[in-house]
């Protein structure tokens, strides 16, 4: 692939989700609610598991559930049928060389092997990316009630304040850690 | 056997049927058979390759976006909100139903009632923001990158799972 699909084709594609999921059967285009599915999911007895993971996922879920699975396979077939995109080489060169400055070498796939590799996820550099990451992600959506597609596109296209609110914070968060949590980290993850 | 819990309106999320209370366990059932699961799971598809395809899945357009040195993520997010809101202002004005002839009634976000006022929102969302900023995905591009082949976004995935099932836990304590 030449470079990736222009915003101005995939952008409002991904917003033609919100009327069709709404259409089809009055779904919420929200993804993470599928991460408390899958917690509730989780073979243990229902004593050890809290209040908010109790429910009948397989009953409330299981739309939301097919819908990731449909992402999962949509993923595998894009790099199937056009090839991975090599994301990493067609970045703005500013920051790329930002991100060089601070240790990375590698700009290949869709992600850094350098942070995110079998081989990396045991060492320092995985347990901050993936595991503390992804622990964020996790926590922090359900607290917020949402992530990006719950907040950012469903919420904002509702004109829901609290869903402004929210994103502000994504944004917050992330500009926090890019710019000072980045240049603290990762030249000496890295070095 | 799983039991149904009470509903905890300060802790609930509004993904529930976007009907009329009355209606919402009809429309759950009917999304819950055959052919409804095929038109999600092929919605998912779509969404899926254009994820990839579009690059929103890749942590260096994350980080692009978070050094606001291109367009390419914003444009993505402000279109799709755009797309999405005539789309519900067209949902709102013709009076359109789901397939199943319910009327479309869009749950508001609720603010809570602590007196840190929309808590929940600010300091989730910043804590939501701290990971993605890290994993540089959230979770539709988690499964979708799975998917394309990256092994290690399972750990990320069940990572987040962890992050789900201790907010379950602490939720109470937390304000909202």
């Amino acid at each position: 692939m030449t470079g990736p699909l222009p915003w101005y084709v995939a952008g409002p594609l991904i917003g033609l989700v919100v009327p069709l999921l709404l259409i089809l059967g009055g779904k919420v285009f929200g993804l993470s609610s599928n991460l408390r599915h899958l917690c509730a999911a989780v073979p243990l007895p229902t004593s050890l598991k809290p209040a908010f993971l109790r429910y009948d996922w397989a009953r409330t879920g299981r739309w939301n559930l097919v819908f990731a699975l449909g992402i999962l396979l949509g993923g595998f077939f894009a790099g199937v049928l056009f090839g991975e995109p090599n994301s990493g080489a067609q970045i703005s060169g500013a920051t790329r060389g930002d991100l060089a400055a601070l240790g990375l070498r590698d700009f290949s796939g869709l992600a850094p092997s350098q942070l995110f590799s079998a081989s990396t996820l045991a060492s320092p550099t995985g347990v901050v990316f993936v595991v503390i990451g992804g622990f964020l992600v996790g926590f922090g959506a359900r607290y917020a009630g949402g992530c990006t597609s719950g907040h950012a596109i469903s919420g904002l296209a509702a004109m829901q304040r609290p869903s402004l609110v929210a994103v502000i914070g994504f944004f917050a968060g992330g500009l926090l850690v890019t710019h000072v949590l980045y240049p603290m980290l990762l030249p000496a993850l890295l070095r | 056997m799983t039991v149904m819990a009470e509903t905890v309106p300060d802790f609930e999320c509004a993904d529930v049927e976007q009907v009329p209370r009355s209606q919402q366990a009809p429309a759950l059932e009917s999304s819950n058979r055959g052919l409804a699961l095929l038109a999600y799971l092929l919605i998912g598809v779509a969404l899926g390759m254009l994820f990839v395809m579009s690059e929103v899945v890749s942590w260096y357009r994350i980080q692009e976006m978070f050094r606001f040195q291109s367009v390419h993520m914003y444009g993505i997010i402000g279109s799709a909100v755009v797309v999405a809101a005539v789309s519900l202002q067209l949902i709102k004005r013709l009076n359109l139903r789901t397939l199943h002839g319910e009327p479309i009634v869009v749950s508001l976000k609720q603010w809570g009632s602590s007196s840190l006022r929309g808590a929940r929102y600010w300091l989730g969302g910043a804590i939501f923001g701290m990971g993605w900023g890290l994993i540089g995905a959230c979770p539709g591009p988690m499964f979708a990158l799975v998917g394309s082949g990256m092994g290690v976004m399972l750990a990320g995935i069940v990572a987040a799972m962890a992050g789900t099932w201790v907010y379950a836990i602490v939720q109470h304590r937390l304000p909202h």
